[in-house]
């Protein structure tokens, strides 16, 4: 089975979905297009980067929404996320099994500045209200500009993350962050640094990505149907444990410099080890560790 | 802009809302109703600590006072660029915030946002964005990056950009713009104690910034097109 992280947004909905099952909503065809990249001269989609639409996955009802990185890094725009805002209020008034939302995106498109952070605001909301109303929201995070800026943040409000050890997360990314701060804060072009950072590994042990699988698409497609069937509500329970989750991490974690430094802080004995095991080796050794 | 000006504004008649270091935390009296107030000062970098501590506080009020208004007093110079809030993951720290603002709404509690100082970028996402209503003061600067570091990141003449600033709301930095597309509610100005309890009365339950973007003639495609994907 091919690879999630070279397959282009379509090529992923196409072997994620139930064959045949895939209904495209406002498809290339009704051209909605960016107009403030039309303003500025630049070159428009015709889905403005993110493909929408009903399916079913393992025969549950699901709406999905996936972005293609390579149409200006998945960056999100007004009509882009306006797509996806309006799908996950379909998906409330509808009442699907959940909404699969397959994320690569490096956050606010820039060129299209405050309409774009509205646009990425608008998402969060509509995550926040689509859990609250009883319908699990899922993510996947393997493509090869992994998913930053206020969509990381829209990632995180999701029921359930599903990773690869290629995909990363996070608000700021590293060359935001060497920008800012210098070569000394955060080496952007050290790749083992940016992955015990950022990376699915890293994510998966720290606990923000739930599910860590390999990078076949019929890996992802079958953690995403299981989240779904799951279920899930956002509610005064779920953010209590978040917070004590969250407090907790910062009190055991807070002063660790390193991924590695976290690693060790967790009981794992070999840390320096974690980027070269497997993926099911990890995940063995975590269910492990967490059953005891 | 200090923010016990700004407060003693909101509440002539006195209030007991503190500052510690960043972090601004108490409770006023807004007409018959108490309200929480929730913000932040110095242009507060929001990391990990600051996003942890107004969660708690949303949650200390959900579970002592259920129902009571919260008021946000925002004032954020952005995300926190920093490798161990990464490392820690202050997406989900943020994400934590924005999700009790929701379980808060849901629960029944007015939330109230005001920007009286900055709202840059990522820090304004999870407290002043996730309102029922979103107000900011006049001076109130608003904006994801300034249009030099725009012209620098999209590689467009700046120039061009300030012309297209001039003629759109959607390239120029300022409270303004987002009022013209519907993220503000409004520039409060005058009896600011007038204006809260108003917003705190009139706040809708849904997101209405799509409809006012339109309406205003500041934001023409999200909301048709939102409406689109929802029932097409």
């Amino acid at each position: 089975m091919r690879s999630y992280y070279e397959a282009t947004a379509r090529e992923r909905l196409a072997a994620i979905v139930d064959p045949g099952s895939l209904r495209e909503i406002l498809p290339p065809p009704t051209r909605t297009r960016s107009p403030h990249l039309q303003a500025l001269d630049l070159p428009t989609a015709f889905d403005d980067g993110v493909i929408t639409g009903s399916a079913t996955l393992a025969g549950q009802p699901v709406l999905v929404a996936a972005q293609e990185g390579g149409f200006m890094g998945g960056a999100v725009g007004e009509v882009h996320g306006a797509k996806i805002t309006g799908l996950l209020e379909r998906a409330v008034a509808t009442r699907v099994a959940g909404v699969i939302l397959l994320l690569e995106t490096g956050g606010v498109r820039l060129q299209e500045a405050n309409a774009g952070l509205i646009a990425v605001s608008e998402i969060i909301r509509g995550i926040c209200a689509t859990r609250a109303a009883g319908i699990p929201v899922v993510a996947a995070i393997g493509g090869q500009y992994g998913c930053f800026g206020g969509m990381g943040i829209a990632a995180a409000c999701c029921s359930t993350i599903v990773m690869s050890e290629e995909g990363r997360l996070g608000l700021s990314g590293p060359e935001v962050i060497e920008t800012a701060q210098g070569v000394d804060e955060f080496d952007s072009r050290d790749r083992a640094l940016v992955w015990r950072t950022v990376g699915g590994k890293h994510r998966y042990l720290i606990g923000d990505a739930q599910v860590l699988v390999d990078d076949r698409l019929d890996a992802f497609r079958d953690a995403l149907a299981a989240a779904v069937r799951a279920g899930d509500r956002l509610d005064l329970a779920a953010v209590e444990r978040e917070h004590a989750l969250l407090a907790r991490r910062l009190h055991d974690y807070g002063a660790c410099k390193d991924g590695e430094d976290v690693w060790r802080a967790m009981g794992i004995e070999a840390p320096h080890e974690v980027p070269m095991l497997p993926t099911d080796v990890l995940v063995a050794a975590v269910r492990s560790r967490r059953a005891a | 802009m200090d923010w016990r000006d700004v407060a003693a504004r909101l509440f002539p008649g006195g209030h007991h809302v503190v500052a510690d270091g960043d972090l601004i935390a108490g409770t006023a009296r807004c007409g018959d109703a108490t309200v929480a107030v929730i913000g932040s000062t110095g242009h507060a970098e929001a990391g990990v600590e600051i996003a942890l501590a107004m969660a708690r506080l949303v949650l200390a009020t959900m579970r002592e006072h259920p129902g009571r208004p919260i008021l946000f007093l925002v004032d954020t110079s952005g995300q926190r660029l920093r490798h161990r809030d990464e490392l820690l993951g202050l997406n989900r720290y943020m994400a934590h915030l924005a999700k009790c603002v929701e379980v808060a709404r849901a629960r029944g509690h007015r939330i109230v946002a005001l920007v009286y100082d900055q709202a840059l970028s990522g820090g304004f996402l999870a407290s002043g964005m996730m309102a029922d209503l979103c107000a900011a003061l006049p001076d109130a600067e608003i904006r994801v990056m300034g249009l030099p570091a725009m012209a620098r990141v999209t590689r467009q003449p700046e120039e061009r950009l300030r012309a297209l600033a001039a003629s759109s709301p959607v390239f120029a930095p300022g409270a303004i713009n987002y009022v013209r597309m519907g993220a503000i509610d409004a520039l409060w100005d005058g009896d600011l104690a007038q204006r809260l309890a108003a917003a705190l009365r009139d706040a809708p339950n849904e997101d209405t910034r799509r409809a006012l973007g339109l309406a205003r003639g500041g934001r023409m495609l999200a909301a048709p097109v939102a409406a689109r994907a929802a029932v097409e």
